[in-house]
């Protein structure tokens, strides 16, 4: 039996459940890619990039189901859980349209989680903090990967440098949702655990602004900005993703390989 | 992957050191429109197993290599030479004596 958890501790699966759910999500988008690329070489890139944020959600769900005093494990969060009880960023269900806006996404985040990972390195939470080491070096390669496509497409022919643009505007309003800070989020800043993403937002801003600088794109303007997935309000595209990436679990209950 | 982007793209080949102290080897090749899509190709084809600690790639086009026709004037010279191998020289050895 678990023992009841502490404030704290309910605290911290909280916020572990939100990114785990965010590298979950997103996994599942890139997964869907394969052999959907522009060639045979970005398929395995996409897949390469995927399995690293699947190893992140698995170490965040497990360890989320060992704060919250339910020992779930990280099957049961990702498989066993409503559409309502995800609490990803709307950011990470949107449905790329074209090979840009995963671009434009994976710009988005692996520039955002690639300063968390980093930052969270020094969490007081030892847990927290060994997975910040671990994580920040595998984003800087998806980090990368997004800077150099974008500057490719952003100074590319015509037509990618308008479906690059177009990519950046349609995601935008969505990377607003990453940065949110709420009172738990508050606590546990405050407590050194985590790091508020606010905190972040000026020196990904200005990362991101050199990356579109140099691919010669314009920074979008700021317009409405997405929110409600932490509190698991998602869009209509979720039931599908969801209903897709569980549906060999519901078929063979309790299978493994 | 679509016709069009594999026209567009040119091949690179893939060279990799696994440790320190080996050569670079020829391991295959990749598409990639520039050096560094090709380079982050190799990374993601090649490198996904174990450790290494150097990857090149080079444009296909600046390989130069002798042609299959001219198999014979290249490489003919090297057959019939079996004093070229360190075994020829064991069954000398055993036959006269080494050391004697």
């Amino acid at each position: 039996m678990t023992a009841e958890p502490t404030a704290e501790d309910t605290d911290l699966a909280e916020y572990v459940l939100r990114l785990g759910d965010d590298a979950l999500v997103l996994c599942q988008r890139l997964c869907a890619l394969v052999t959907r690329a522009p060639t045979i070489e970005e398929d395995l890139a996409l897949a390469n990039i995927a399995l690293d944020l699947l190893g992140h959600a698995r170490t965040l769900l497990a360890y989320s189901g060992t704060l919250d005093g339910t020992g779930r494990g990280e099957d049961e969060l990702a498989y066993h859980r409503t559409e309502r009880q995800f609490r990803s960023a709307l950011l990470m269900e949107l449905v790329p349209g074209d090979f840009a806006v995963t671009i434009a996404r994976q710009l988005v985040y692996a520039h955002y989680s690639r300063l968390l990972w980093s930052a969270l390195e020094k969490s007081s939470d030892a847990t927290l903090a060994a997975f910040g080491a671990r994580a920040s070096r595998e984003v800087e390669y998806h980090q990368m990967h997004a800077d150099q496509w974008t500057v490719r497409l952003g100074r590319g022919t015509a037509e990618s440098r308008r479906r690059m643009q177009a990519g950046l505007d349609l995601v935008w309003p969505y990377a607003a949702e990453l940065f949110e800070r709420d009172a738990l989020v508050d606590r546990l800043d405050a407590a050194g655990t985590a790091v508020a993403p606010a905190r972040l937002r000026e020196e990904w801003e200005r990362e991101v602004a050199a990356v579109l600088d140099e691919a010669r794109l314009t920074l979008p303007k700021p317009a409405w900005q997405a929110t409600g997935g932490r509190d698991g309000l998602h869009t209509e595209a979720f039931a599908p993703l969801f209903a897709e990436f569980r549906s060999v679990r519901l078929q063979y209950p309790g299978g493994t390989w | 992957m679509s016709e069009r982007s594999a026209r567009v793209l040119t091949p690179w080949e893939v060279f990799i050191r696994p440790r320190r102290g080996l050569a670079h080897q020829h391991v295959g090749s990749v598409h990639g429109a520039d050096a560094d899509m090709a380079l982050a190709n190799a990374r993601d084809l090649y490198t996904r197993r174990g450790e290494t600690v150097s990857v090149w790639v080079v444009r296909s086009d600046s390989v130069h290599a002798a042609s299959p026709s001219e198999k014979d004037p290249f490489f003919s010279n090297a057959a019939h030479k079996p004093y070229r191998y360190p075994e020829h020289y064991i069954p000398l050895n055993e036959e006269s004596g080494h050391d004697g």
